[in-house]
């Protein structure tokens, strides 16, 4: 009895730090995120409304080059995406489903964009396409303008944010496996009809959280856009580089008024995303349930 | 439709998963590549299909060579050991899977549908999904999903292996009420030799890449080709001596073999099935071994009975009907004497 009582105390206390550990910690994490989150997103709201709600609106409307960077980052962002959304659809199929030799390299070099600064992404592009860049001389002779016009910002957009969707697709579509496909296969599926009516069904939801991650960080992208996009207020502006200018102007309720916007979009995304990760957990669960049960009768 | 393979290579990597085999499959059989695990029963069935292609040799269709065709040419019908259903889909829309790519007019799909649903007893379950519906039932949606388009052949890789032990009874006497009643060629993949007996016309015996036999469940039980075959078949007792001047002499038993009268002693296997063995209280003058009953298994109608013999030094699997075992009072720890019925003996040939 004793040795039971002595050997299940030690097996709490392997399994389960003291409370006062675990209030600490708790404590700790949660100061943490209160300090470098609640509180800056809530000053940026603050910040935005300090002088009224009419200069907020006027802040955001009446000025010619902020309405113009809100533009430009809606026709950015959604370009970037859409050509993502294809790249990451055909890398994460590559890698998911053949075996093939570099497919491990292959694997790495996706994720190289989150490991490499964005500035120097932006001087890759400046090296490629500047003027005094790789390609500068045919592409001046051609008049065709990449850096420090439309192109350029999308270029280095997608360069940014190409890992998001393929990152989520690769494991979803591991885990599901190719059993589904090569049964459609054998029904007589051509390969357009097997994407369609087999593999987007069972994706839809991880496509649509990388889709809004991508947006995201597409929207919100800085640095390689930055080093770009020459910073022409009213022509190569994204909300983010005004942002950055409106304050550098000491024009604070601007830069807060915009900065506002960026952050309620980055609220909604987390919304959408918790929503969609809750769903996408489930159909994987789903998928496990299933292999599970499939011995009973 | 009948199948051919003819002289059928396939290698993976260094892995040689299929050895120049060749089959025939007439016209409406129900056939079973039975074989243990690596032994290239599945890649046997996925060439058929076409989801694999051989390095060497031909697969033909009715005479058509169909080797170079692609799965959506041949109209194979192909049931999955893990069913593959469509997950997002309903058993309505899994089972018209094969009729809409190949785009034919909607009243035709429901009438097929409708059709297949009660060919394999499902009606009522048309909304439902694949997760809602047990083992066996998923198993017969995919099989009435294979057989949506006609196909000409049907392939079934280890049908009812994530099956319990009840379903899969049921379903397998199921499958041969089936094709007795559409006829379609069949092959299916099986592990389970109980499987491959009940339900097949023919079985086809794999090892290592290579077929070993092929016959009817009698022949090949009747007649094993050679000792993988008798040992595969299970419930077998293997014994290791020698052939000599028409004796086998298996340790300190003795039987008569007629088949070999030469003098050269030779090296043999013998192999006695459980119930070709039996147990004696004593001595009745036939050839006989002492052993000791180690376990009893009273199951019924046949108990199986374990037994060691020291002399020997082997463990002998024993079937004895319920009445002998009433009759003979048999306990654990007794010494009685086992006597074979039948030996099947194997003399080794000499290696070159």
């Amino acid at each position: 009895m004793a040795e039971h009582a002595v050997a299940s105390a030690a097996y709490l206390r392997a399994h389960e730090d003291p409370p006062i550990v675990r209030r600490l910690l708790i404590g700790a994490a949660v100061a943490i995120m209160v300090f470098l989150v609640v509180i800056p997103l809530v000053a940026v709201f603050v910040g935005a409304f300090s002088a009224g709600v009419t200069t907020y609106w006027d802040n955001l409307v009446h000025d010619p080059d902020t309405l113009h960077s809100i533009k430009l980052t809606l026709m950015v962002a959604p370009v970037a995406v859409i050509l993502n959304l294809i790249f990451g659809i055909a890398g994460a199929w590559a890698i998911a489903r053949f075996r093939f030799p570099g497919r491990a390299f292959l694997t790495a070099l996706i994720d190289m964009p989150f490991t490499v600064s964005p500035v120097v992404v932006g001087l890759f592009l400046l090296l490629l396409f500047g003027l005094q860049g790789i390609f500068g001389p045919w592409l001046r002779a051609h008049d065709v303008k990449i850096v420090f016009a439309y192109p350029g910002l999308v270029l280095a957009t997608i360069f940014v944010t190409f890992p998001v969707i393929a990152r989520e697709l690769i494991p979803l579509m591991e885990a599901l496996g190719s059993e589904e496909e090569v049964a459609a296969v054998s029904l007589g599926a051509r390969g357009w009809q097997l994407f369609r009516l087999v593999t987007i069904p069972n994706i839809k939801w991880g496509l649509l959280y990388g889709v809004i991650l991508c947006n995201a960080r597409a929207m919100g992208e800085f640095g390689a856009v930055y080093v770009v996009s020459g910073h022409i207020a009213g022509q190569t502006d994204t909300m983010p580089l005004r942002v950055e200018k409106l304050f550098q102007e000491y024009n604070m309720p601007g830069a807060f008024a915009l900065a506002s916007v960026l952050a309620l979009l980055a609220l909604v995304t987390l919304l959408v995303k918790t929503t969609l990760e809750w769903k996408t957990r489930r159909e994987l669960a789903e998928n496990e349930r299933m292999l599970a049960t499939g011995g009973e009768a | 439709m009948s199948i051919a393979v003819k002289n059928v290579t396939k290698r993976f990597g260094s892995f040689l998963a299929l050895d120049n085999v060749s089959l025939d499959v007439p016209n409406g059989e129900l056939l079973a590549l039975l074989g243990p695990s690596g032994s290239g029963k599945t890649t046997l069935l996925r060439i058929i299909s076409g989801l694999e292609a051989p390095d060497t040799g031909t697969v033909l269709y009715h005479e058509e060579d169909v080797t170079e065709a692609a799965v959506r040419e041949r109209n194979v019908g192909f049931v999955f050991q893990h069913y593959a259903l469509f997950r997002h889909m309903t058993v309505f829309d899994n089972i018209a899977f094969g009729l809409r790519v190949r785009k034919r007019p909607r009243a035709q799909i429901r009438a097929r549908v409708s059709e297949l649903l009660r060919l394999v007893q499902l009606e009522g379950l048309e909304r439902s999904l694949p997760s809602q519906l047990s083992g066996g039932q998923r198993q017969r949606v995919a099989l009435a999903r294979a057989l949506a388009a006609e196909p000409k052949v049907l392939l079934l890789d280890e049908p009812f292996g994530a099956l319990d032990a009840k379903v899969r009874q049921e379903l397998r006497s199921w499958l041969r009420r089936l094709h007795d009643e559409i006829h379609v060629t069949s092959v299916f993949v099986t592990h389970d030799q109980e499987e491959a007996f009940e339900v097949s016309d023919r079985v086809v015996i794999m090892n290592k890449g290579r077929i070993e036999q092929v016959g009817s469940p009698e022949e090949i039980f009747e007649h094993p080709a050679n000792p993988f075959v008798m040992d595969f078949l299970g419930n077998v007792n293997v014994f290791h001596g020698s052939v000599q001047g028409g004796r086998a002499r298996l340790g300190n038993l003795e039987v008569a073999y007629p088949d070999y009268p030469y003098d050269e002693t030779r090296a043999a296997t013998a192999f006695i099935r459980s119930h070709e063995l039996e147990i004696l209280r004593a001595k009745n003058g036939r050839p006989s071994l002492e052993a000791k009953v180690m376990h009893i298994n009273p199951a019924r109608p046949v108990v199986k009975v374990r037994l060691y013999s020291e002399t020997f030094g082997v463990v002998l699997n024993v079937d004895v009907p319920w009445d002998r075992y009433t009759e003979l009072r048999l306990q654990v720890g007794d010494t009685v004497h086992v006597a074979p019925r039948q030996v099947r003996l194997f003399v080794q040939e000499y290696a070159i």
